[in-house]
């Protein structure tokens, strides 16, 4: 077993069952000190109950939880060292900036003028200086975030919780908080537990993600691992955008998989080395848009070097364009391969050779095996 | 490893120290008066301060016509002054949510509270000034020389009427320019877009959203007129014939309160009986009606 | 039928003529009670002789204003004092039972909360009667088994403060239990993380939010216990308050000195009301 003391957050075996519903499932992970954790998952993968219980507002029905070693069961929320920003922050109306982040320390029974100390130095590296006597309301949506991490930062905790504090936020302002928080985190140097559905939020900010689903941690590793080796077809088809097929092996190679979706589009994928495939059995294949390579105007143009580059590509398919959608840097096309009418996503460059194209053109797109992961089908719950 | 939840026991002493202002009142102050006034209800006078438990009061109210046929004559009148006070409401709470807008529509709201918020007996003083044979609608009329000698209005069931309708009306009006105001315009418009026109709009739009409140607004009248007493003693003066004055009589004047429990009971009954009529027929909820 | 859709001008206009004609009909009786506080005579009833204030001042008989008249000025005093008590109990258990039904979980929870809301079903007047028929059985019982006379359960304004209270707490906890409802339970929960006791983040957190309900409640509560007649009339003992002076004078032949104390009645309670009004109007708004 680790030792407990060399993480600021410890879970082992945690389990939290309701009536006949498992909503955290066997969840152990270790936090080490100082590092961004997320955990990522859709809504009602039990990321909200497993918060809750490391804040102390739940119990689990069994399993531990350990800050900075010490075991927190049966230790009331308010004598918990960890502090937690709310989903809509919960900032008290009543009461002004000041106020709500000298609430903390009044709690502690610090004297007044030490409290007036720290609250002026965590406005100052909130940026936020002087607007202590401003009421809640008047404050902006992105000045709210940081009064509410303000007010747990000022406590000192070991751990700071926060449950999708950015959901509110409009689009601009939560691409400029991710990069914010990220940047707080490291200047406090506190441990950050994340969570979110928003696989960005989670992939931008994180050190480690972990990815939740039916009350499971699914995989827990840094963002491009989650990106590029996904565990399992879960993880795959949650994080980033990807062509997802149900297929069935139709041959297997020394290095390779042969597979052929429903409707019929065949594919070599790699052989992965952790799971065995007989022929016939039932998978999931996944290819990021990203990944496949597009050969423009196939018979007009001279196809040099870059067809040559291409030929290297296991996967080479006969496409034409059924629909572009156009959303400046995520620009996509939908093709359909020609003999099996499979829909395929591809990323779209918007380089001056691809600007031309135009609904029922011919194109060839081709891909690495090694860029096509495939997993065992999941059986649903 | 962890034990499930956390101790019980500061919570259910929590409870129980929330409860037990909740229960005392409610056991002490309403439900042990009402049990008591039922058990005196049912005890008859054998001799001077013996009791015997028996009917004879309920049997005294049905065989003596001045009591059954008051007690029928509030219930009707409560019910007649109940529409009335929905018909008269109504248009006014569509005005006041649908017609006016802004600064006018707060104003108008504010002036159907006024009266409310002023003592019963204070309103009900203001009529008989106005009513009396030397009140002011009777000096005025014989000034424009439409009558003669002076009239008095009040003491008829008219007056009565009026009275009860008047201090009923804010019951109807608030909630139904509440609910009036939470049916969105475009329902009323699409109405209209589809080819309705304004009385199958009105019939088909805005009466089944009002309805709710409708219901609420007519329980609420029903009740507070049934058990008023002020406004018919005052109007209608010894013609009244209000059975809340019959109660008051047998208690506070002839001092039998065997037979005022009685009467108290039957009221009481009366009151529930149509509530839950009204709450059944309408299929909603006690508690939503009330709050 | 709504501003959006044109209607013609005799529809608009006849709905205008019928609100001003019931606005008149909702004012006229308030404007009458205010005018003939002026009247200079000794009837609240046409002629008019003339403005004076002496229904307000005069020391002299037969016109004795307001000021001058003890037994008025002592009812006011009484139905100060039960208005007082009565609101503070009301207010104080309607706080109390508004925690117990939002809050807490119970077995039978929905039927207590029918029981809290029998008290509006009942009319004034049997109120009042039941509750004095219990409290004078209850002291019949001691003087005639022990020979104790407790006054306190005879009618007086002990008695017309409970009967006042019994119903007036079910008004007041309707009041605090909705604005308790729309409270975000996670202030509360931030409050706990931030290292609150239970009772520390209740008094600094939830009571505040409650505020204004519960002023708002004590206002009602002192209106309503001030200008309630039926359950008082049947409680009610030597010491008479306010509106049962005033219904005395009325049957005895109304001069106008109750125009004036109606008058004052109707200020006081409007601009109460109306502050009331305006301040949570505001509160909510800027929330």
């Amino acid at each position: 077993m680790l030792n407990h003391t060399d993480f600021d957050l410890q879970c082992t075996d945690l389990v939290r069952q309701f009536d006949d519903f498992t909503a955290v499932d066997q969840v152990s992970f270790a936090i080490p000190k100082g590092s961004f954790f997320s955990i990522l998952g859709p809504s009602g993968c039990g990321k909200t109950t497993l918060l809750r219980m490391l804040a102390g507002f739940d119990d689990p029905t069994s399993g531990d939880i350990f800050i900075k070693g010490k075991s927190m069961i049966g230790v009331a929320p308010n004598k918990r060292p960890v502090n937690m920003v709310f989903q809509h922050l919960a900032l008290f109306p009543n009461m002004n900036v000041s106020e709500n982040i000298a609430y903390g320390l009044h709690r502690q029974g610090i004297n007044k003028v030490e409290i007036k100390h720290k609250v002026e130095q965590v406005l100052a590296r909130v940026n936020l200086s002087g607007s202590g006597e401003k009421k809640i309301a008047q404050l902006s949506g992105g000045q709210k975030q940081r009064i509410a991490i303000a007010r747990c930062l000022v406590l000192n905790p070991d751990v700071l919780l926060l449950d999708e504090p950015l959901g509110a936020l409009d689009l601009k302002l939560r691409e400029h908080m991710k990069v914010e928080l990220k940047k707080l985190q490291q200047e406090f140097e506190t441990t950050f537990v994340y969570i979110t559905h928003d696989q960005s939020e989670a992939l931008v900010m994180s050190d480690q993600v972990a990815v939740m689903n039916h009350g499971q941690f699914q995989q827990v590793g840094d963002p491009q691992q989650l990106y590029f080796q996904p565990d399992n077809a879960f993880v795959a088809g949650f994080v980033g955008d990807s062509n997802k097929w149900s297929a069935k092996v139709m041959d297997i190679l020394s290095d390779s998989l042969q597979v052929k979706t429903v409707s019929g589009l065949v594919l070599q994928v790699q052989k992965p080395e952790t799971k065995t495939f007989i022929i016939g059995s039932e998978v999931e294949v996944f290819i990021r848009p990203e990944a496949i390579h597009i050969s423009p105007m196939l018979e007009s143009k001279v196809e040099s070097t870059q067809l040559q580059t291409n030929q290297l590509h296991t996967n080479q398919l006969h496409t034409k364009v059924n629909n572009i959608l156009f959303d400046g840097a995520n620009s996509q096309l939908l093709v359909e391969e020609q003999t099996s009418s499979e829909e395929i996503k591809v990323k779209l460059p918007q380089t001056a050779e691809f600007m031309h194209l135009k609904k029922g053109d011919k194109l060839q797109i081709s891909f690495p095996m090694q860029q096509v992961n495939v997993f065992p089908k999941i059986q649903d719950k | 490893m962890a034990i499930k939840g956390k101790s019980n026991t500061p919570l259910k002493l929590g409870l129980l120290l929330l409860l037990c202002p909740l229960l005392l009142w409610l056991v002490l102050l309403v439900i042990l008066p009402q049990l008591t006034m039922l058990n005196i209800s049912l005890q008859e006078r054998v001799a001077p301060r013996i009791y015997e438990y028996g009917l004879s009061n309920y049997i005294e109210f049905f065989t003596e016509p001045l009591y059954w046929n008051t007690f029928l004559r509030t219930a009707v009148m409560s019910i007649i002054a109940t529409i009335l006070t929905l018909i008269i409401a109504f248009p006014i709470s569509y005005y006041i949510a649908k017609m006016l807008r802004g600064r006018a529509k707060g104003l108008l709201l504010v002036l159907c509270l006024v009266p409310f918020w002023v003592s019963e007996l204070v309103r009900t003083y203001g009529w008989m000034i106005l009513l009396r044979e030397s009140g002011v609608i009777s000096s005025f009329l014989q000034y424009i020389g439409f009558t003669e000698g002076p009239i008095e209005f009040l003491y008829t069931d008219a007056t009565i009427m009026l009275g009860l309708v008047y201090s009923s009306m804010l019951f109807m009006v608030v909630p139904l320019t509440s609910t009036l105001e939470s049916l969105d315009d475009s329902y009323i418009e699409a109405g209209y877009d589809l080819g309705g026109n304004g009385l199958s709009v009105f019939w088909h739009i805005i009466v089944p959203h009002a309805k709710p409140a409708i219901v609420s607004g007519c329980i609420v009248v029903f009740m507070l007129t049934l058990g008023n007493y002020l406004t018919p003693i005052l109007l209608g003066g010894k013609s009244s014939l209000w059975f809340t004055e019959q109660i008051f009589t047998q208690f506070i004047t002839r001092f039998n309160w065997q037979q005022g429990s009685a009467f108290g009971v039957l009221l009481l009954s009366i009151s529930s009986l149509i509530v839950w009529l009204g709450l059944k027929l309408s299929r909603q909820s006690f508690s939503k009606v009330m709050s | 039928m709504i501003p959006s859709i044109p209607q013609s001008a005799l529809f608009k206009s006849s709905f205008r003529i019928y609100a001003f004609i019931f606005f008149t009909f909702l004012m006229a009786p308030l404007v009458v009670v205010a005018v003939f506080a002026f009247n200079d005579s000794m009837f609240p009833s046409l002629p008019w002789h003339g403005f004076t204030w002496d229904w307000f001042f005069s020391d002299q008989e037969p016109m004795l204003g307001l000021f001058h008249d003890p037994q008025l000025y002592q009812s006011i005093a009484t139905s100060f004092l039960v208005a007082t008590c009565t609101t503070v109990l009301a207010v104080a258990l309607a706080v109390n039972n508004a925690f117990l039904f939002e809050r807490a979980t119970f077995r039978g929870k929905s039927v207590l909360y029918m029981l809290m809301l029998l008290p509006l079903v009942i009319p004034g007047v049997i109120l009042g009667v039941s509750i004095l028929i219990m409290s004078s059985s209850i002291a019949n019982y001691f003087d005639d088994v022990w020979a104790i006379d407790i006054e306190l359960l005879r009618p007086g304004l002990t008695l017309v403060v409970i009967g006042q209270f019994a119903f007036i707490t079910t008004i007041c906890t309707l009041i605090v239990a909705a604005r308790l409802r729309s409270f975000d339970l996670s202030l509360e929960e931030a409050a706990l993380n931030l290292g609150a006791t239970k009772l520390q983040a209740i008094r600094t957190i939830t009571i505040p939010y409650l505020l204004p309900a519960i002023i708002g409640a004590a206002v009602i509560s002192f209106l309503m216990s001030f200008e309630n007649f039926n359950t008082t009339l049947m409680l009610v003992g030597s010491d008479s308050p306010l509106t049962i002076t005033l219904y005395d004078r009325l049957r005895e032949g109304a001069t106008p000195v109750i125009n004036v104390v109606s008058l004052l009645l109707m200020l006081a309670s409007v601009v109460l009301a109306l502050g009331n009004y305006f301040l949570s109007g505001r509160k909510s708004t800027a929330e």
